[in-house]
């Protein structure tokens, strides 16, 4: 891996009403890495992005940016910079100013600033716009203009807080391809806040998921939806089944388990005896046959709900014990899932390699 | 700003900043050490009333006993009493002429109805004392009995109160919603009940704000009715005025000590009148 | 809203009795002062008359106000004004800046704090200035405690611009925290993150930012100072007259009410001036930001 740029070691984060923002977080962010934050909103990753860029600072740890430890750097000397949610693109300014602002309030020299300003203006592609205000904008050249104002600095780190939320869904898309190439071309760490699991796996290359002020899993985006490491990073990562079980013995790398709803199942894992554990099974992995199927773990049960989606079906099966199980079948013909019916008896099966053993 | 940060503390946590609190601190001891004093040496046995010698009420005792004194509040009082039914009754119809209809020449109405607020008191108290003087309504009060010379001032102090009421009255109307009108006359209530049972209930603390506010302030003008006040008739800040430029004297501070008092009172509950409500804030 | 044709009779028992009490009282008033204006006392006999005038007789009393001595004593008016106002801002920007930033259960009551004086008589307030700065005042005491003094500290135009700071301020502070409440702080933020010192941030982002604040905050204090009566004639002294006292001189001690009243729309006109400045003002930074 290559060196570490950001490295947050044990930092707790108290608000004095008795909040605890963020609890005790270690984290390595890599030198180019287009890294995410991603949580449901209250999870603290905002305030731990404001924690690297020096608007808050921590109740307790360290923040080490390029090698030196910053928690209490004010953000005026801080190699980071940020894209704000609401953008803060200054209204008193022209879209040149407000992207000169940074280099001029640190004293660099007129023609630098000049020559810098007009390359980043040309980075987002907002050259012929210079002269305008930002009342006179889109909330996407807002945006760009916010890039370009934290670009031109060039920071260490780039941070940004929830940078497409603003944005509606057409140019949310743009936006996100844009920001990909952006890191590329400069080679700057990126930093991205983000509630949206989406935007997280289609830009960042490594995403930490935070639950109630705690780091739950840092990985790859596939990673992270393959192996996730307990039952919040496996729900809160796209669709998936959860199924509670208990593990009765274990036989080398075999796990025997009782499950509810499927009863007695063999899982690899390593694993205790005796533990409360869960199966995860993301709902496309799940086939449905009509008749019981040869091998695999299986269950019979009946089709309760029933979604079409053109290219695919999405099929909830309830099993006699109550257990509900989403099915994603693919209409990759034309009879497929659309022709079967509500209440109808069928067959979900999966390999057991396929299954996922949470015992978090 | 090479300062590195408390822990905890943000860059724009300028609450927890000392300077500022400092700052604070001095600017509301310049603000209330006068009136702490004022207050302070209402109590104080001293005649010059420089050095502490002892608590008593006696200048209380005394500013109760002198009569014009005590007229001059009587007449405060009532020209503040009357002046405020009328200025809430016309500030409120004001209100509700520049909340509910659109008309021609409306900017231009409500930039007259702002004036009173705007214009320095001196020109507005030299204008009234021109024309009660010109129209012979100066001549005509004095001749009047109590408390009928003092409608001078009652006239005087109803035209710069009402603006005040309209303006709290019109934002609290703001936020009515038309619909509890509609809905009301939709049920078979005519203009009239509509207006009684929908839309003065909901106006209402706007009412009791503005009231409270035009009390307040006829209670405190002094230079319109410096002009308007006939030879006779002195109220409460006048009567000061002419003290305070003899000198200073425990009574006046007594005297002042009841008024403000008063003011303070109908102050916060104006304020609490006119904050929102709690539960609004979330 | 809907239009007055709608509903006429409604329309006009709301606005009658509003109207012609402000028609009454404050637009025929004004309209006496304003002919006064452009009148002179009549000469009866060769003898000035106290209570019969000359109407119209002509621009004699702004002409009149011309004179050196009046001109002098407007200009006074004008710069303790601006004295006062500009003390004001500086002491009032910090404190609605640290109420917008305090703790949210604080802000009624420092808010408070800051309007309770301004409800408390004006007289009251000026008599509790000259009893702490008068020679046998508490300040003076305090002073002769460490062997100064002690001083004179009334009745000059120190003394005025104190008193109008100190009955002013208030409205110095409200518009001001208006506008501060509504300013995103993530412009403030944005600036430091830019690399913008504090008070690089607060001269380039907060003020232009708060600037209509700013404005009405100086209109507010400007204009009630500039007319102000009783501070300068209570705290000021002979030698610190403004403009208020020559006025209440003319219709008071001289009774000339012509020249009274030419004064009092000289200072009526100052006031549109600087209502006009403001709405211009208005009109140009909607074009910057909203």
């Amino acid at each position: 891996m290559p060196d570490t740029i950001v490295s947050i070691r044990n930092v707790t984060k108290a608000f004095p009403g008795g909040v605890t923002a963020v609890d005790n977080v270690s984290l390595d962010i890599a030198q180019n890495e287009f890294f995410a934050l991603l949580g449901p909103s209250g999870c603290g990753k905002t305030t731990l992005l404001r924690m690297i860029s020096g608007l808050e600072t921590p109740t307790s740890g360290q923040i080490i940016i390029g090698g030196e430890d910053m928690a209490l750097t004010p953000p005026n000397r801080r190699p980071t910079n940020m894209v704000f949610q609401s953008y803060a693109v200054f209204p008193h300014m022209t879209v040149e100013q407000n992207v000169a602002y940074g280099l001029k309030v640190t004293g660099v020299p007129a023609d630098e600033t000049a020559r810098r300003v007009a390359e980043a203006l040309e980075m987002v592609k907002l050259t012929a716009l210079a002269a305008r205000k930002p009342d006179q904008m889109s909330g996407g050249q807002r945006q760009r203009v916010a890039l370009a104002r934290a670009l031109v600095k060039r920071p260490k780190v780039l941070l940004l807080d929830e940078p497409l939320s603003a944005l509606d869904a057409k140019l949310r898309d743009d936006m996100r391809m844009e920001l990909t190439r952006l890191q590329e071309t400069v080679g700057i760490t990126f930093i991205i806040v983000t509630h949206d699991q989406d935007e997280a796996l289609s830009m960042a290359s490594r995403i930490a998921v935070m639950d109630k002020g705690a780091v739950q899993q840092v990985a790859t985006p596939a990673e992270l939806y393959e192996h996730p490491r307990n039952r919040f990073v496996a729900d809160f990562i796209g669709k998936v089944n959860l199924i509670e079980a208990r593990v009765l013995r274990q036989i080398g790398r075999k796990l025997d388990c009782e499950a509810r709803g499927l009863g007695r199942l063999e899982l690899v894992n390593d694993g205790l005896v005796g533990a409360q554990i869960a199966v995860a099974v993301r709902p496309e992995k799940l086939k449905i046959s009509e008749t019981e199927p040869g091998a695999g773990i299986r269950v019979r049960g009946k089709v309760s709900a029933l979604a079409y989606y053109g290219d695919t079906s999405h099929v909830v099966i309830e099993t006699a014990d109550g257990l509900n199980l989403s099915v994603n079948v693919q209409n990759d013909r034309r009879s497929g899932a659309g022709a079967m019916e509500r209440g109808q008896s069928v067959w979900a099966h999966w390999a057991p390699e396929d299954s996922i053993v949470l015992t978090e | 700003m090479a300062a590195q940060l408390k822990p905890g503390q943000g860059p724009l946590d300028y609450g927890s900043r000392t300077w500022l609190k400092l700052l604070f601190a001095a600017i509301f001891f310049v603000l209330y050490a006068p009136i702490v004093t004022l207050v302070a040496f209402s109590f104080n046995t001293d005649k010059r009333g420089v050095v502490w010698r002892g608590f008593t009420f006696d200048n209380y005792t005394k500013a109760w006993n002198n009569d014009a004194l005590i007229e001059a509040l009587t007449n405060s009082l009532v020209i503040a009493f009357i002046a405020t039914i009328f200025a809430t009754i016309l500030g409120a119809l004001a209100a509700l002429l520049l909340w509910r209809f659109r008309f021609p020449f409306k900017g231009a109405y409500e930039g007259f109805m702002a004036l009173p607020i705007v214009i320095p008191e001196i020109c507005m108290g030299v204008a009234l004392l021109l024309f009660f003087v010109s129209a012979g309504m100066m001549e005509f009060s004095v001749h009047m009995p109590w408390p009928l010379n003092l409608g001078n001032i009652i006239f005087a102090h109803v035209t710069f109160c009402f603006p005040f009421v309209a303006v709290v009255v019109r934002s609290r109307l703001v936020g009515f919603n038309r619909q509890l009108e509609e809905a009301s006359k939709d049920l078979g209530a005519s203009e009239w009940q509509t207006f009684w049972s929908i839309i003065v209930p909901y106006m209402k603390p706007g009412l009791i704000a503005g009231a409270l506010l035009a009390f307040t302030l006829s209670l405190d003008d002094f230079v319109i009715t410096f002009f308007t006040s006939g030879p006779e008739t002195v109220t409460f800040p006048v009567k000061v005025y002419s003290l305070v430029r003899r000198g200073v004297s425990p009574e006046i501070n007594a005297a002042s000590t009841v008024l403000i008092v008063i003011t303070v009172i109908a102050t916060v509950i104006a304020m609490k009148l006119q904050a929102p409500p709690k539960s609004d804030r979330g | 809203m809907e239009s007055w044709k709608q509903n006429p009779r409604v329309f006009w028992t709301l606005g009658v009795p509003p109207s012609v009490w402000l028609l009454l009282f404050f637009i025929i008033p004004l309209g006496f002062l304003f002919v006064m204006s452009f009148s002179d006392k009549a000469v009866i006999d060769g003898q000035v008359s106290i209570t019969d005038y000359d109407y119209l007789t002509g621009f004699g009393n702004y002409i009149r106000s011309m004179d050196p001595l009046y001109l002098g004593i407007m200009w006074k008016s004008v710069w303790i004004s601006a004295l006062a106002t500009a003390l004001c801002l500086v002491l009032a920007y910090p404190v609605a800046f640290g109420i917008c930033f305090a703790a949210e259960r604080r802000k009624p009551l420092l808010l408070l704090l800051v309007v309770l004086p301004f409800w408390i008589n004006l007289l009251i307030r000026t008599y509790a200035l000259i009893a702490v700065f008068r020679t046998q005042g508490y300040v003076n005491k305090i002073l002769g405690v460490v062997g100064l003094g002690p001083y004179e500290m009334l009745y000059n135009n120190f003394a005025v611009i104190f008193g109008l700071v100190y009955v002013y301020m208030p409205f110095m502070v409200l518009p001001l925290y208006a506008t501060i409440e509504r300013l995103d702080k993530s412009f403030l933020e944005a600036s430091l993150d830019l690399g913008a010192s504090q008070f690089q941030t607060f001269l380039r982002v907060t003020v232009p930012l708060t600037m209509p604040g700013i404005v009405s905050g100086i209109i507010l204090v400007f204009i009630p100072c500039l007319g102000s009566f009783l501070t300068p004639d209570l705290l000021g002294g002979a030698n610190a007259l403004m403009i208020g006292n020559v006025i209440e001189r003319q219709f008071k001690a001289a009774n000339d009410w012509p020249f009274g009243s030419a004064l009092s729309f000289l200072l009526m006109y100052a006031t549109f001036g600087a209502l006009a400045l403001r709405y211009l003002f208005s009109l140009r930074s909607k074009g910057v930001d909203v």
